[in-house]
């Protein structure tokens, strides 16, 4: 696992914002890796930009294509849900040797009913949007399938947070790296 | 088995850009005009067969990794959706003035030929 921060630090040149009161060398002993992106009303460039760029550093750091893929899903659709509901919002990747943790937060209206929003097919998405392909209803359904661990946290007019979670490791995680 | 270059020939389709890469095999497609559905259910190295011409349908298809995208009925996408393409992942994109059932029928008819000629 260090060597794929070691990679990360070449291939980069980059220390992680929490990270640069550390040396070099402490660095590549406490790995962690994390991407911010924000994304605002109807940004919806950025919502593909993003998983687009993950998509690209997870490639470098050479993981397994199975799980880029997912990774890549939850990212897109997650963001995309910003972008269509949320009226401002942030998109974070957390990274570390053990797990990737996928987290959106907006202040968009929050979500009434979780269990229907979860329901293949129910979607509040305006007609403008369906014509773009998207607003069919499967958004998190399928950030659901992708994840090995979903957490939605929303308040009614205040916004939401998703945390999804793709674990590397063999016992929990549904593929290995 | 085709290559693109085959199945562009067959659908008289006009390159967008990534000429260098029609030599690619496809050995699956996925016609659908729904961003989640793609994501939900096509798999790895298909070819994206769509009426959608937004910047969306070429992000998902770099997500999926698909092998190419064509876009049906004539339709083309703006220059800079082009643009995006070229500049990251490099996906043929072609279109063709045949519409959804035309293509998906044409393509399928000569996969069943070939299969038919060069039993598996």
């Amino acid at each position: 696992m260090v060597f794929f921060f070691q990679k990360w630090y070449r291939l980069t040149g980059r220390i992680p914002h929490n990270r640069k009161d550390m040396a070099v060398d402490t660095f590549q002993y406490t790995p962690k890796i994390n991407l911010e992106f924000a994304i605002g009303e109807k940004d919806f460039f950025m919502a593909g930009e993003s998983a687009s760029r993950v998509k690209k550093t997870l490639q470098q750091l050479g993981m397994k294509q199975e799980i880029i893929k997912r990774i890549s899903i939850i990212i897109y659709e997650a963001a995309m849900n910003v972008a269509i509901h949320g009226s401002q919002g942030m998109l974070r990747v957390f990274i570390t040797p053990e797990e990737i943790m996928i987290e959106t937060e907006d202040t968009g209206g929050g979500i009434p009913d979780v269990d229907l929003a979860m329901k293949e097919g129910y979607s509040t998405a305006t007609h403008e949007i369906r014509e773009m392909g998207f607003g069919a209803g499967m958004g998190l359904p399928n950030i659901k399938q992708c994840s090995d661990e979903l957490k939605i946290d929303t308040k009614v007019g205040v916004g939401t947070l998703l945390q999804a979670t793709v674990y590397f490791t063999d016992n929990k995680g549904k593929t290995s790296r | 088995m085709m290559t693109l270059r085959e199945i562009q020939t067959h659908l008289d389709a006009e390159i967008l850009c990534g000429e260098d890469q029609l030599d690619r095999e496809v050995c699956g497609a996925f016609a659908c005009d729904l961003i989640s559905e793609m994501l939900a259910s096509a798999s790895s190295h298909v070819l994206l067969i769509t009426s959608l011409t937004n910047a969306h349908v070429v992000h998902t298809a770099e997500v999926i990794d698909a092998l190419g995208v064509i876009f049906v009925g004539g339709r083309r996408p703006a220059e800079d959706v082009i643009e995006i393409v070229k500049k990251n992942s490099k996906i043929p994109l072609l279109t063709t003035k045949c519409q959804m059932f035309d293509c998906c029928g044409l393509l399928f008819s000569k996969v069943v030929q070939a299969d038919r000629k060069d039993p598996p």
